[in-house]
């Protein structure tokens, strides 16, 4: 147990924060699951053909993600047993009673695609594999082994229509997190209409970011060759959004700042001797500045290909950084004054026990052991030169 | 073949609608259902005089006692106010106030006034940590009261972000959310709320607002009152005699 330390006169309710890190976590993984999805639509809907070698990947990453979206809530609540009953009797007026319906209707669509993106690679598996394997292959599937040309054409024309589905719920899944805490009229470091927008394009932001590193670390372990359009493409996509993210995220700040609403004092106080390192060095200074000005070089500039991959990487794993200081300190900010707006308080997770950091990072690495076990059954980057249509 | 999927499709997608529209059905039956369902006409109201309180913690104790409160926290409380001449605010609530206050360390001469301020749940007429619970596990009873349905909360601690007053807390023994019930079981029983008991100068009061007769009728009439943070919008029913502006 760390020890507390107070400043000025907390509620006494308010002395110890009730969302742990568990609930840090919880956007960033949902967040990481958007993202990837938006680039695998990127391919299929918006046919960005440079994305080609990592559209599986993005789908698949993001199906992995999305299985762990939901463990840190569980880890978090106090009667987990009880969870289904958000779905089971839900309470429309909370806005956390529609994430058990967004999250399933998503998962259901991100597997389907997978399903039907996959389809031509089982239906080969299926045909070309002898035993267990081939009755797996047979029910992944589901028994139907007809890859005519016209059924692959439908099948191509239902995955534009699914991941064309998948946009919106993507973004309703993640703008939806950004509203649980937004929409709270009571603390005024998260009650903002910004708040969904800003959690969205983060979102975005971390899952382009995430892709780009596991690709990359893929081909540098594997025998995989790097493409190094594809990489660029991820680099242009990745400038653009978080041009925007930070952006928001800015100005969002001087309305509070310019605004200084009776509470500001309070949460600048906050900011400043509780959070000085975390959103002013971290989330504002260098995991902003240097990605924004070198993904700008990256982009714009020519340089040889292994330079601008360095810088790109680099510049992905802060943004990754800033992504996640930006869900603590916004989750965690938000716990760290007190109602009576006249005193702070302070929150360090702990190592051990169920909301401590090593189950956080188990429960952030199980989603990679999804995507490797994946990988064994189904590839999840083509090896050769395609043939097949998706 | 062909026909095969398509048919399987359509049939797995029927399935999909249909079991959603089934758990929909049932989940809006058990809500309609569930407590809280009746209109809340919010029949009592609870009164705190700060000009008479004088902040001996004897309510925050038997609200402990009364209601098994784990330490460290708190479903009642009392704040002290102390205002300086040149301005400054202190504010402290030792223990809640349970034990009672040790004279401030200022000058006499430099105080311009201080003074107690009991807190509880108001059970609001619109209340945030209501409209917050996913489960409805918090509801409102059909006089009104804010309750917690200790049976149905999982313990996600929404309410106690969404309330303004931080008149909730995480129960450390059952999990599940807690908060002042302005001790409805004791109402229930045609007794007043414990905390209301033991106040030596009666500066808490719990009571109808219908009845005409009652003290806490009456004083709503004759009396301007004020709430704590109004601007939330969530209406509390709990009202203060002297409220100053420096409390929050
Ligand atoms: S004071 Fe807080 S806990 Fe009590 S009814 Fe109002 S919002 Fe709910
Ligand atoms: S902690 Fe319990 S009462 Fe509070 S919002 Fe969650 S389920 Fe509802």
């Amino acid at each position: 147990m760390h020890e507390i330390v107070t400043s000025g006169f907390l509620f006494p309710n308010d002395l110890h924060a009730h969302w742990s890190v568990m609930i840090v976590l919880y956007p960033y993984i949902t967040g990481l699951v958007a993202g990837a999805f938006i680039v695998s639509s990127l391919y299929h809907v918006f046919g960005i053909k440079e994305l080609k070698p990592v559209a599986r990947f993005s789908l698949v990453a993001a199906f992995a993600f999305l299985l762990f979206a939901c463990t840190p809530l569980l880890f978090h609540l106090g009667h987990p047993e009880r969870a289904l009953n958000i779905m089971l009797t839900p309470k429309f007026t909370s806005a956390m009673s529609g994430f058990g319906y967004i999250y399933s209707f998503y998962l259901v669509i991100v597997l389907l695609e997978i399903w039907f993106v996959y389809r031509p690679e089982i239906i080969r598996r299926a045909r070309e594999t002898q035993g267990p394997l081939k009755a797996l292959y047979w029910c992944l599937a589901l028994g139907s082994l007809n890859d005519t040309e016209a059924a692959l054409a439908l099948d191509h024309k239902i995955i534009k229509v699914l991941a064309a589905i998948g946009i919106p719920a993507a973004c309703i899944l993640h703008g939806y997190v950004g509203f649980l805490f937004g929409s709270l009229k009571s603390n005024p470091w998260w009650s903002s209409p910004l708040m969904p927008v800003i959690f969205l394009l983060s979102a975005i932001v971390s899952g382009i970011s995430i892709l780009i590193i596991s690709y990359w670390l893929v081909c540098r372990f594997t025998s995989l060759k790097l493409d190094t359009a594809c990489l660029t493409v991820m680099f242009k996509y990745l400038w653009a959004f978080f041009i925007l993210d930070v952006a928001l995220e800015g100005l969002e700040l001087l309305t509070h700042i310019y605004e200084s609403h009776e509470e500001w004092h309070i949460v600048s106080r906050m900011l400043s001797e509780r959070l000085g390192f975390s959103f002013y060095i971290l989330q504002l200074g260098i995991c902003s500045v240097i990605p924004l000005i070198v993904l700008g070089f990256v982009v714009l500039k020519k340089m040889p290909d292994t330079i601008r991959i360095r810088l790109g990487l680099i510049c992905s794993a802060l943004i990754l950084v800033q992504v996640l200081a930006m869900r603590w300190n916004v989750i965690v900010g938000g716990q760290l004054f007190s109602k009576s707006l006249r005193g702070l308080t302070s929150y360090t997770p702990g190592i051990l026990g169920r909301e401590g950091l090593l189950i956080a990072l188990v429960l952030f690495v199980m989603p990679f052991v999804v995507m490797y076990v994946f990988n064994l059954i189904l590839p999840l980057f083509n090896k050769e030169t395609e043939t097949q249509q998706q | 073949m062909k026909h095969d999927r398509r048919e399987f499709i359509r049939k797995a997608g029927w399935t999909f609608i249909g079991s959603g529209l089934y758990i929909n059905l049932f989940s809006v039956g058990s809500t309609l259902a569930g407590p809280g369902s009746c209109a809340p006409q919010n029949l009592f109201a609870f009164i705190v005089d700060t000009e008479t309180c004088i902040g001996c913690g004897k309510c925050v104790a038997a609200c402990r006692t009364e209601n098994s409160v784990p330490a460290d926290n708190f479903r009642t409380w009392v704040e002290r106010y102390t205002i300086l001449n040149n301005g400054s605010v202190e504010v402290d609530s030792p223990h809640g106030g349970e034990l009672g206050f040790a004279p401030v360390s200022f000058n006499k001469t430099d105080i311009q006034k201080s003074f107690f301020v009991p807190k509880l749940c108001n059970h609001c007429r619109k209340p945030n940590c209501v409209q917050v619970c996913p489960v409805g596990a918090t509801y409102v009873s059909p006089e009104g009261f804010v309750l917690v349905d200790e049976k149905r909360c999982i313990g996600c601690s929404y309410c106690m972000q969404a309330c303004p007053y931080s008149a909730r807390f995480m129960n450390p023994v059952t999990h599940v959310a807690d908060k002042c019930t302005w001790c409805y079981h004791r109402i229930r029983q045609g007794k007043t709320a414990a905390c209301v008991q033991v106040c030596p100068v009666g500066a808490r009061l719990l009571g109808r607002v219908d009845d005409e007769n009652g003290p806490v009728a009456r004083l709503l009439k004759a009396r301007r009152l004020q709430v704590l943070k109004p601007e939330t919008g969530n209406e509390p029913m709990v009202f203060y005699i002297g409220l100053a502006k420096e409390v929050h």
